[in-house]
């Protein structure tokens, strides 16, 4: 069985730096991946290599197989790769009920549809509410996004890649900013992603990390450095040094 | 299954797409004008093309977020294909000629709609501009097609489904006019309250978003432009067909800026906005045309900066302390002795 996304030898230039170099990664079906490393060694840009929103220099991306290299960022959604962004990225103007109607409509294909109202579709109202109970946005769903506390606007950001129904699902640091206080809802709606759902997580926090994952990948300066399973990752000496800021060269 | 959060869901939705009383009262109004104005019917039909310009504009611009000033190129070309077909005998009924020009003037959005899909907004402010200019100079260089300078002459219309004649006094005009705009109208409301128009909503909001939920944004902006240069064209075919004549100033710049204007007068991304600034903008132009045939303009610009100093917002603000303002009076003189405290912000 092919794995649900791969990567082969990828890399990203912009100019003069090598933001990704010669990463193959890859992540298990049904797997829960972490990829974990310091400020600016690349994760975000790898996320945006694998939607799409990047072209790599070189390299190939394989989504269950097939060669998705070449293929537009709005098509790798509807092939079943969603993610969300480690900066809020939410329709300012719409409220929770619109947006995830929206996504909802795009998924089912009716998003061009000119001729009849938002909703009047079977299954999209009961979709939005199953998204909206799942996430606890009853109390603000009638409100404009850009009114939502921080915390409710990254429940918001989860639902959405969510309500794509993806079979790859790419977290990028989905409680970063989050006060303790709504955290654990966060954390807990990730918990509860379902099971068939492949999770690509980037993370800076440790605990979540290790209580989440089942494989971590260490990236450092735009390489992959060293995978394994969280036990051996934590025990791993040159992921410590990493993370205690050493040197690799001395 | 129709739990109580489903049907709170479903109600909300369908909300958006019903008639308001202030929707509905608008278009009562616009009709009895037919019976109770009938010596304005001139400029009524003025209003109504211009406003039918406006939503055009009002559905790339308020809903799609695309800035264009040269809005014109599609109204002009709609206009000169309306004419000339006319003109030339091939199409004279002018329900038939409304249709060909609007898919006339749509053709040529589609085209020129992959020239603003790159760029920021000064960049499409740009090339619509371009666009605008060069095909006003191609109909003044086709003077043997277009006469130029002098006007497209000789258009004379067919009675509309070959019933009603246009009249001097414009009657039938402002009638045909106003029953264009309102099903015009209509599909446009319809359109921007669809799957389709929450989606241009999200483009204009977040284009990263939409597109890493499956929204191809280019494609989008490709349909609601090319929908918008065919209701623009079908407004310029409407004024050929009401004046019989076309003359250059229908591509003209001062055009596409004068829509753009009623559009900031009457507030975009609401589609009255360009009905209620048509209103407003031709009604002032009238007035103070009147007072001061050759200074008008100096009040329009005048309006104008105060209009975007001033900000919407604050109108809004001003808005409500009037309603406020009203009730409390209201309240007041109906008890006659306490002074009322503020009503609560949930007036409707």
């Amino acid at each position: 069985m092919a794995p649900a996304l791969q990567t082969l030898a990828l890399e990203k230039r912009f100019g003069g730096l090598l933001a990704t170099s010669d990463v193959s990664l890859t992540v298990e079906k049904g797997a829960r991946h972490a990829l974990i490393g310091p400020n600016g060694a690349g994760k975000t840009t790898i996320i945006n290599l694998l939607t799409g929103v990047l072209r790599p220099t070189a390299g190939r991306i394989l989504l269950e197989g097939r060669d998705i290299t070449e293929i537009e960022a709005y098509e790798r959604v509807r092939l079943g790769v969603a993610r969300t962004f480690q900066i809020n990225q939410l329709f300012a103007d719409l409220t929770p009920v619109e947006t995830l109607g929206l996504a909802v409509s795009e998924r089912m294909g009716t998003g061009t549809h000119w001729w009849r109202p938002v909703g009047t579709r079977e299954g999209v109202t009961e979709e939005i509410v199953a998204l909206i109970e799942a996430f606890g946005l009853a109390d603000v769903m009638h409100e404009r996004t850009a009114t939502l506390p921080y915390g409710k606007q990254r429940l918001l950001e989860i639902a959405l890649a969510i309500a794509c129904r993806p079979r790859v699902l790419l977290l990028d640091e989905p409680a970063a900013g989050v006060p303790d206080a709504e955290r654990h809802e966060i954390l807990a709606s990730i918990a509860a992603l379902p099971k068939d759902v492949t999770v690509l997580l980037i993370e800076h926090d440790m605990d979540v990390v290790f209580s989440f994952a089942d494989r971590i990948s260490v990236l450092v300066n735009g390489s992959l450095f060293v995978e394994g399973t969280p036990d051996e990752v934590a025990r791993d000496p040159r992921v410590k040094a990493v993370y205690l800021g050493e040197s690799l060269d001395g | 299954m129709t739990t109580p959060l489903a049907d709170q869901v479903s109600r909300y939705l369908a909300r958006r797409d019903r008639w308001t009383a202030p929707e509905i009262a608008f278009w009562l109004v616009a009709a009895a004008s037919i019976f109770l104005l009938p010596g304005k019917h001139l400029i009524l039909t003025e209003i109504a093309i211009l406003g039918l310009f406006a939503l055009s504009l009002d559905l790339i611009l308020g809903y799609a977020g695309i800035i264009s000033l040269g809005q014109a190129a599609y109204f002009g070309f709609g206009a000169y294909t309306a004419g000339l077909i006319a003109k030339y005998g091939f199409v004279t009924e002018p329900v038939t000629g409304l249709v060909v020009s609007g898919i006339a003037a749509a053709a040529l959005g589609f085209v020129t709609s992959f020239l603003v899909l790159r760029g920021s907004d000064l960049t499409r402010l740009m090339v619509t501009l371009g666009v605008a200019l060069v095909l006003r100079e191609i109909a003044n260089r086709l003077d043997w097609l277009t006469g130029g300078a002098d006007g497209l002459q000789g258009v004379t219309m067919a009675p509309i489904l070959g019933r009603f004649s246009f009249d001097i006094a414009g009657h039938t005009a402002y009638v045909y006019s106003l029953v264009v705009l309102f099903l015009l109208f209509l599909f446009c409301r319809r359109l921007v309250n669809s799957p389709f128009g929450l989606s241009l909503r999200a483009v204009k909001g977040n284009p990263t978003r939409a597109a890493a939920v499956g929204i191809s944004v280019n494609a989008r902006l490709v349909a609601i432009y090319t929908v918008a240069a065919g209701i623009a064209g079908i407004a310029g075919a409407l004024l050929t067909q009401t004046t019989q004549f076309a003359s250059l100033d229908v591509l003209d710049f001062n055009r596409s800026a004068d829509v753009l204007l009623v559009l900031v007068i009457g507030g975009i991304g609401y589609l009255y906005g360009g009905l209620i600034g048509a209103i407003l903008f031709k009604l002032m132009q009238d007035y103070l045309a009147s007072v001061t045939p050759q200074y008008w303009q100096f009040w329009i610009g005048l309006l104008l900066v105060i209009l975007v100093l001033v900000g919407r917002e604050r109108l809004a603000a001003f808005r409500a302390w009037i309603r406020h303002l009203i009730a409390r009076v209201f309240r007041t003189g109906g008890s006659g002795a306490v002074t009322a405290s503020a009503p609560s912000a949930k007036e409707p």
